[in-house]
């Protein structure tokens, strides 16, 4: 076991096993996403009052969690990287930036298409639109940073502090709704008490919050091979690659 | 752990604390502002502007709602089961729209105290749930209330 | 209404229920091809290097 993330620390290893990995992932996404959409689609009930407009849901509420998950795996891979000088770490936070922005993203037009029927508006400056949209800003700027420093290792050490300081946005993020009135609706599915949603409902929804986080996982490593490559496209076992691919 | 990785974690901490107690400082200095509307309580106790445009948010009272003789106009009541304000709004309303729904409006108060808004938006709650099933809840709550009130006058 | 069409009208909510699936399903696309094309683009710049090089050693 040890060895095997030992294994997993070497640029050489991790593109191997990472290589191995991504079909399979694809795969039981690609059906989870399936399945998920039929549930929620076809299986779950029209909402008493949103109608069937609710079903935006299926996409929105994932989107949303997953951009604060990813934030936190970035930041998280940013600072492992800045301790302990690992190389994987810093290549998995950068890799990480493009997929949260593109969940940040889609949780904004999502909730914004559904926001117009509903509330009757595109957007209102509320605490928990205006705080994801910072959200994007910062995955932009940890982006944008990391592509204006030519050196990889000074580029990695400065979008990780960029990205460590804007964990301070995440909890604001969460507790929005409940610190201040908002247009935005409180949680439903919280981690104590009862979802106040129909079972028919919440198992596409988890459906499709698993399904992500496997299509987080994989493009991650996806990504994550591409970047190594262009790290280590002077060590001896690239350029064997190169020529027998 | 060695000395060198020991300083970079601190320095992390430290980066990670400093921030979050300055962001913490101006938020709650800027509290009041980061509130989307006024409730009716707070309309009602003078605490909303009177000369300029504000949000006012609560929950349409039930029967309130009705049409000004021009046919354009609504004009209902919205409340925080504490105090309640009345609002006219002239325009299309939000699907939601509806009473017993929460509402979030834009507009300004006029002289009389009524609440004149040129935009209404529908709070949506975070339940989901068939019609099916919350014409049950219904039911059974209105089956409860109605034994409830004969539990009590016997 | 026959059930395929009432699947496809979403009670009245068709633009917004298809708009949001269909741009959720273009940045997922987007996310899986742009590392494919990226890994295919530099494999290929680091093989015509590899030839430069043996050409002039």
């Amino acid at each position: 076991m040890l060895r095997f993330f030992h294994q997993l620390g070497s640029p050489k290893h991790f593109y191997r096993i990472a290589g191995s990995w991504i079909p399979w992932l694809a795969a039981v996404c690609g059906l989870l996403m399936l399945y998920g959409l039929y549930q929620g689609m076809v299986v779950a009930p029209t909402d008493y009052q949103q109608g069937d407009s609710y079903r935006i849901m299926f996409i929105h509420v994932p989107s949303a969690w997953m951009s604060l998950f990813i934030y936190v795996v970035m930041a998280a891979a940013g600072a492992i990287g800045l301790i302990w000088h690992m190389k994987l770490a810093e290549v998995i936070a950068i890799s990480s930036a493009p997929i949260g922005a593109s969940f940040t993203f889609l949780a904004l037009v999502t909730g914004s298409i559904w926001g117009k029927p509903m509330w009757g508006t595109w957007w209102v400056w509320d605490a928990r639109l205006t705080s994801e949209l910072i959200l994007l800003f910062l995955y932009l700027g940890v982006m944008a940073l990391y592509g204006a420093i030519d050196d990889k290792r000074t580029a990695a050490r400065a979008t990780a502090i960029l990205a460590i300081v804007g964990v301070v946005n995440i909890p604001i993020i969460h507790y929005s709704v409940e610190w201040w009135n908002t247009l935005h609706q409180g949680p439903t599915v919280t981690k104590f008490g009862a979802p106040s949603i129909d079972i028919r409902m919440l198992i596409p929804l988890l459906v499709m919050a698993v399904a992500f986080k496997l299509f987080y996982l994989l493009v991650v490593l996806m990504r994550a091979r591409v970047e190594v490559l262009e790290r280590e496209r002077n060590a001896r076992w690239v350029r064997e690659l190169v020529e027998a691919p | 752990m060695k000395a060198a990785r020991k300083k970079r974690l601190y320095l992390i901490l430290l980066i990670v604390t400093g921030v979050g107690v300055a962001a913490a400082l101006a938020l709650n200095a800027f509290n009041q502002n980061l509130m989307f509307f006024y409730s009716p309580s707070e309309v009602s106790a003078g605490k909303a502007p009177s000369d300029y445009p504000f949000r006012l948010g609560g929950l349409v009272t039930d029967g309130s709602v009705k049409r000004l003789a021009n046919g354009l106009t609504t004009r209902f009541d919205v409340t925080d089961m504490d105090k309640t304000v009345s609002i006219e709004y002239t325009g299309i309303l939000p699907d939601l729209f509806r009473e017993g729904q929460g509402i979030v409006a834009h507009g300004k108060l006029r002289p009389d105290g009524v609440f004149v808004a040129d935009e209404v938006l529908a709070k949506h709650d975070e339940k989901y749930m068939p019609p099916e099933v919350a014409a049950a809840l219904k039911a059974s709550h209105e089956k409860g209330v109605t034994e409830a009130a004969r539990e009590s006058g016997s | 209404m026959s059930g395929v069409q009432e699947f496809f009208h979403m009670g009245g909510y068709a633009v917004y229920v298809w708009s949001s699936y269909a741009i959720a399903l273009v940045v997922l696309v987007a996310n899986i091809l742009v590392p494919v094309f990226q890994r295919r683009k530099l494999l290929a710049r680091l093989a015509r290097r590899q030839r430069r090089e043996r050409r002039q050693p």
